[in-house]
């Protein structure tokens, strides 16, 4: 899978860091756990730049290029920073049988950008994503943790309208 | 003791629609009215009929709520369980007879299921270990370890017929019986919850509904074959089946049902969860192992199978969610309870996780043998919109389409590969006219050349070459020496593959090669979409006729391509026309067609 590797500079502070040590030392006994490591990491930075994955090579003594290896082959890791709000496209079967391909492609003309990018003011990031199984409400989109189901091309701009600032 | 139940389902598809709030407020409702000590709440997990949640049932009268809002429920509290007078116009229609309120039951998308792996779904609470036990829950385990010896287990899962639900259709108790009979310091059971094909959740709802009947069955696993450690690898999408699972762990090692000497038998078994990270390849058992690994999910050559050489380069049996969740059952009841039911050579249920362009979306668990048309007709409520049906796809992007003139085959594994399909884990999508086959075909073959792992190279560059060959069939630029090559490379993937997903990918192009090759034939030679889908191959036109001349399109054309004046006609200038349809959607006199 390609994935778009992000060119906003690093910005993590001291707190961060202390909780993925923490995290590295809970777990570099067992190096199968290296997955969940990066998991978590993710959740405290929100994505893994490049700098992190750095950190969980060293902490956990595996190779660097092991690291990134799992990194990009992944499509959970994210090389990009999340905007904001994040918009997620269910891309599953049954929405696009339903035209949820039209929803994302009103989303990006309207906000500007590509799927897998993130605004350069962090504010909206979207993405297309596998089913997430709720395909009774298709085509289905989330913005951060809001639901949007049954949706059509012309509700686009409305629910865009409210996560305006 | 409560003299009346409320059920709300806690699904991932209900709590989408806001299942949570309504919970809160029957409680907050029920708190104020005093009824606390009379009425319970439980959240559930799913009932089946995701298209009308969120959904609530109310016992001992068993009244099932539709589609529920949270301004009803100050009615439903206030007349139903308060004045005991059922709110009729909130109940699911097929319920509602003249004078009485029929049971579930008898509801025609119920009425022909069979609920073996989903026994407990939608009738306990998942977060309960009592409520499972209650229900039997690990009365199958105790027999196991108590009157039975390893060997007793595996016969009887052999004698059941069980076959892999993931899709292959394996036979159980003949992969139990490999791990077994190998010597090892330690041996794995893993359950395969990486449910990745686009468009099924049956596994999800197992893990959501019922967790600890997978603790039970892995369990049982790891006694007959003789493992005493086990791993679910579950799709990090899936937090509320996670969170359950974790909890239904942590209450069974609470009970002594799972870590030291279980029923003093003097078997040991603990189990781990493994997030998932969002690849498809690791459905594929040898990727999922890598993967728990902590590597790249990549696959590896079989053999060494993972019975002789599987996770950490031990003996592993994996199955998954829902073939384990039907052993205890088997266990309990007998094999030939579960036999009785079925087909010849596919014993037991099947659940499928029905969408697309069907009336009753959501989760059927139907015997083998139940014929597509029952399916679709009878339990799917049929296509919405009066529309014709025209295939359903199973199997996801590692399945085929069984098109409308065999809607009368029985589903069974041994029909579906005849002809040309799979059973795959269970998605069901139904498709109607306006559903293009070459693009159905194009957007699965997208999908596998996101996910192949890039391994081998029949996968990695076959798919690719596959796809571009379908890119140039549904742009208008391909010709039929192109539809042959497609063909011919299509046989060169699924031979040359590593792994499943490489030797099914080319699946869904063979498929609708077999059955819908004149649409293919219609992009190819009259350059024309007949479901009107292809955008490239598409003219929007104005009929004549019907246009009013009120000048609305052409305001609403973004790249100008609509021409007239006012009152007369317009037209389409189809060299400008991006085929965006805005046009489309403003006219009001339905003027503009695709065609």
């Amino acid at each position: 899978m390609l994935k778009k590797v992000s060119k906003i500079p690093f910005s993590g502070s001291p707190e961060q860091e202390a909780r993925l040590k923490e995290i590295i030392a809970e777990n570099c006994h067992d190096k199968s756990l290296l997955m969940h490591v990066m998991q978590q990491a993710q959740n405290i930075y929100g994505y893994l730049p490049f700098e992190v994955q750095v950190m969980i090579a060293d902490g956990m003594d595996i190779p660097l290029e092991k690291v990134y290896g799992v990194s990009t082959f992944y499509a959970q890791f994210n090389l990009t920073p999340k905007g904001k709000f994040n918009i997620s496209v269910c891309l599953g079967t049954a929405c696009y049988v339903k035209g949820s391909k039209a929803v994302l492609d009103k989303i990006c003309q309207v906000i500007g950008i590509e799927p897998g990018e993130c605004t350069p003011d962090r504010h909206f990031s979207i993405e297309a994503c596998r089913c997430i199984g709720a395909c009774g409400l298709a085509p289905v989109m989330t913005i951060n943790d809001d639901v949007y189901g049954k949706l059509t091309v012309d509700q686009i701009e409305g629910i865009l309208q409210k996560y305006k600032d | 003791m409560y003299r009346a139940h409320v059920l709300v389902c806690g699904g991932t598809g209900c709590t989408s629609s806001n299942s949570k709030k309504i919970i809160d407020a029957i409680e907050d409702e029920i708190a104020e009215k005093g009824l606390a000590d009379e009425i319970k709440v439980i959240q559930t997990g799913c009932f089946g009929l995701c298209a009308l949640g969120p959904i609530m049932i109310v016992y001992p009268e068993g009244c099932f709520y539709s589609q529920v809002k949270v301004e009803d429920i100050p009615e439903i509290v206030e007349e139903h369980l308060l004045k005991g007078r059922p709110v009729k116009r909130l109940l699911y229609e097929e319920t509602v007879a003249p004078d009485i309120i029929k049971s579930l039951n008898d509801t025609a998308f119920y009425k022909k299921q069979k609920r073996i792996a989903l026994r407990n779904c939608g009738v306990i609470d998942p977060e309960s270990i009592e409520e499972y036990i209650a229900m039997d829950g690990y009365q199958a385990l105790a027999k196991c370890l108590t009157e039975l010896k390893p060997e007793d287990v595996i016969q009887i899962v052999k004698d059941s017929g069980l076959r892999g639900r993931g899709g292959g259709g394996f036979p159980t108790g003949l992969k139990w019986s490999f791990t077994a009979k190998n010597e090892a310091d330690q041996k794995y059971v893993v359950c395969n919850a990486d449910e990745g094909d686009p468009g099924a959740f049956m596994d999800r709802s197992v893990l959501e509904g019922d967790p600890h009947c997978i603790v039970e069955a892995m369990t049982i696993c790891g006694y007959a074959t003789g493992a005493t450690q086990g791993y679910v690898y579950v799709r990090a999408e899936y937090p509320i089946a996670v969170k359950r699972l974790s909890m239904a762990i942590e209450q069974a090692k609470q009970a002594g049902l799972l870590g030291k000497n279980i029923f003093n038998s003097g078997f040991d078994f603990d189990l781990h969860i493994r997030l998932g990270a969002g690849a498809f390849v690791c459905g594929e058992e040898t990727a999922l192992m890598t993967s728990i690994e902590g590597n790249r999910g990549e696959p590896r050559p079989r053999p060494p199978y993972p019975a002789v050489k599987g996770l950490f380069g031990k003996p592993t049996t994996e199955n998954n969610v829902e073939t384990f969740s039907n052993i205890p059952q088997i266990i309990l009841h007998g094999a030939e309870s579960f036999a009785s039911m079925g087909t010849e050579r596919s014993k037991g249920t099947k659940v499928f996780a029905l969408g697309g362009k069907i009336k009753n979306t959501g989760l059927v668990e139907i015997p083998m043998g139940t014929t597509l048309r029952e399916i679709i007709e009878e339990i799917g409520g049929g296509i919405p919109n009066g529309k014709k049906f025209k295939a359903a796809q199973t199997g996801g992007p590692s399945g085929g389409c069984i098109p409308a003139s065999l809607i009368d085959t029985e589903i069974d594994y041994d029909n579906l590969t005849a002809i040309g399909c799979m059973m795959g884990s269970g998605g069901l999508i139904v498709m109607d006219e306006d559903t293009c086959m070459v693009d159905i075909a194009k957007f699965f073959l997208d999908f596998t050349v996101d996910e192949s792992c890039g391994k081998c190279s029949p996968c990695r560059i076959g798919t690719k070459r596959m796809l571009e060959l379908l890119n140039k069939i549904t742009d208008g630029s391909a010709t039929m020496d192109d539809l042959d090559k497609l063909e011919e490379l299509a046989y060169h993937v699924k031979e040359n593959s590593l792994c499943g997903l490489g030797q099914t990918a080319p699946n869904p192009v063979l498929a609708t090669l077999k059955f819908f090759r004149d649409e293919y034939i219609a992009h190819i030679v009259d350059k024309k979409c007949p479901a009107g889908v292809c955008k490239s191959l598409l003219k929007y036109v104005i009929l004549e006729d019907k246009c009013k001349g009120c000048t609305v399109c052409a305001r609403n054309c973004p790249v100008g391509a609509i021409s007239g004046t006012v009152k007369k006609p317009h037209v389409i200038d189809t060299k400008k026309c991006i085929k965006c349809g805005a046009c489309i959607e403003k006219c009001k006199f339905n003027a503009i067609i695709k065609k």
